[in-house]
């Protein structure tokens, strides 16, 4: 049940169940589609970008605990957060599930992104705490209007 | 519960079928996961391989190894004979009349990829209708998509009931004159629905129309005669039914294969070749272009004598049991409901629950060593008739027992208790 906990985080949970910003931007400067097709995890991410600034973020879709918490704690906290910012938060979350922390995390830095440690031990659950946020990186980057992790 | 088991267990002793022996023949099932015993209810992806198959490997490439049909050394003759022990091992083992009418594959998706290429560039034409049903695995249906998109044809779909049964009144109407060919699958993969298939192929045959079963999900349940099916074509897999990967059996009615171009072009399927004409080798060896899959063919037919040991009727009973102990128990859990829940099934319990996503389930049951299939189960389609993205699958085969059924539940407990 530990290994479980660590990957089933009460925050995770709660997110999974009571997902923040759950609903459709009717203002959104870009709308981004994340589709994973093997496990059909299928997200709508909207952003509002302005000067460079994400003023207001939010998703709709359906998929597992972990995509779903992940995409709803991503809005959380990527709310008025700068291009820059938002690069640098992918790439601490993307260390911080592929386990490339190995041991010096700083938990109180990552706020409530730590509560997604306990995915490195779950390979095949990586790609589903980072779909959401590949969406985002995808929409300031005013990539593909699909992004898939398989 | 307990009791629900323990009625289980005596009825599986009543039958005469001793699962511990036959569990001894696998040696993967006395491996640990975390720790934790492994219960493997994946076996609709692929089954475990008993110790005999895993030898008749090794033993022949410690004692047999050489290419087929052409040398005149020892070696390639005995391997020659091996291999072609196993085409008339495969022909008895399906009551085929020949054993001309057994092509080796790779698997069933490409037995049916043959069919659809070779029968199909033949006989499809612009306008023509090919007939498939709303639960085939993608192995029945994009084949058959490429054939009509290639012929300007079009792919027809027999509906399904809010059960997983075919409608078969839909079928009788879908069976028209531009039917070249209905391809139906003999168990569905996600749904566990055996299909009336000796009926619906009754059915087209009344209009002239062939049939090709995809067997693969049901040759690992029950025993199947092709003669008294009257299927046209019937296509399986090795891996599926105990014995290796990257080996499948096509079956093709002698008149059937003998009317068919080539599949693939290469050595060992020609006569004669010259810059300006080849002439092909006859069936089954026309469709068997290049150096096969010879280790796994020799092995597949150790497969097959072991199946042939075994009492089917006890095999069927005990399977039957599982499965039903299986739907009562799950069935108890308020938060899941069973996707698939036709009259006939074989060997699969597909299940969706409230709130929690397949993939979470997945990940918690592996936590406790069992072993479990989440996802589309490679039937989109079937997915979508239910409105659902994913199930999480428990699949059967006979060497499971009543305390692994046990097991699952008690894990499925478990995932209600995390997402409490």
């Amino acid at each position: 049940m530990s290994d479980l906990r660590s990957l089933y985080q009460e925050i995770i949970l709660d997110h999974n169940k009571n997902p923040r910003n759950f609903k459709k931007l009717t203002d959104a400067t870009k709308t981004v589609e994340g589709f994973n097709p093997l496990c059909g995890d299928h997200y709508m991410l909207y952003l509002k970008v302005e000067g460079g600034v994400i003023k207001d973020i939010a998703f709709q879709g359906s998929g597992c605990a972990i995509s779903k918490a992940s995409a709803s704690i991503m809005t959380t906290i990527l709310k008025e957060k700068t291009k820059a910012e938002a690069e640098r938060l992918f790439k601490t979350f993307h260390k911080l599930v592929t386990g490339e922390f190995a041991g010096e995390v700083n938990f109180e830095e990552l706020g409530k992104l730590a509560a997604f440690a306990g995915v490195s031990e779950f390979p095949v659950r990586v790609k589903c705490a980072s779909l959401p946020w590949h969406a985002m990186r995808s929409a300031l980057d005013e990539k593909a209007e699909t992004v898939s992790t398989e | 519960m307990s009791s629900v088991a323990h009625e289980h267990t005596s009825l599986a002793v009543e039958t005469g079928f001793d699962v511990e022996r036959i569990r001894n023949d696998f040696p993967i099932l006395k491996r640990l996961i975390r720790g934790k015993p492994l219960v493997y209810l994946d076996n609709a992806a692929t089954s475990q391989k008993p110790q005999v198959v895993i030898d008749a490997l090794v033993e022949y490439y410690q004692t047999e190894n050489s290419n087929i049909h052409r040398g005149v050394h020892f070696l390639s003759e005995l391997a020659t004979q091996a291999y072609e022990d196993v085409r008339v091992k495969a022909q008895r083992f399906i009551n085929a009349s020949q054993s001309r009418e057994i092509v080796f594959v790779r698997g069933a998706t490409e037995a049916i990829n043959l069919v659809a290429s070779s029968f199909g560039r033949a006989n499809v034409k612009e306008g023509d209708e090919v007939l498939i049903s709303g639960m085939e695995h993608h192995s029945n249906i994009v084949p058959w998509q490429l054939l009509c998109d290639q012929r300007g044809a079009h792919l027809r779909v027999i509906p399904i009931t809010d059960a997983g049964e075919i409608r078969l009144e839909e079928y009788e109407r879908l069976l028209t004159d531009r039917t070249k060919i209905v391809a139906l699958t003999h168990v569905s993969n996600a749904l566990g629905t055996v299909n009336p298939i000796r009926q619906m192929i009754q059915l087209a045959h009344r209009k002239g129309v062939p049939v090709l079963v995809d067997g693969a999900q049901g040759i690992p349940h029950f025993r199947v005669d092709v003669r008294d099916l009257n299927c046209d074509f019937y296509a399986f897999s090795s891996h599926k039914m105990f014995g290796p990967t990257g080996v499948g059996i096509l079956y093709g009615k002698q008149e059937m294969l003998e009317a068919m171009p080539p599949y693939q072009g290469g050595g060992d399927m020609i006569r004669s070749v010259s810059f300006e004409r080849t002439t092909f080798h006859d069936i089954p060896y026309r469709f068997e272009a290049g150096t096969p899959n010879i280790a796994d063919g020799i092995a597949f037919g150790a497969t097959l004598d072991y199946l042939n040991k075994l009492d089917w009727q006890a095999v069927s009973g005990h399977e039957h049991a599982l499965l039903e102990h299986a739907t009562e128990a799950v069935s108890t859990i308020r938060e899941l409901r069973i996707i698939g829940t036709a009259k006939e099934k074989a060997g699969v319990v597909s299940f969706v629950m409230d709130e929690v996503h397949p993939h979470d389930i997945g990940t918690i049951l592996d936590q406790e060593g069992i072993a479990i299939r989440t996802g589309h189960h490679c039937a989109q389609p079937v997915m979508n008739r239910f409105g659902i993205p994913a199930t999480a699958r428990a699949s059967f085969a006979f060497y499971n027992t009543h305390e692994e059924v046990d097991r699952l539940v008690w894990g499925i407990q478990k995932v209600v208790e995390v997402f409490k």
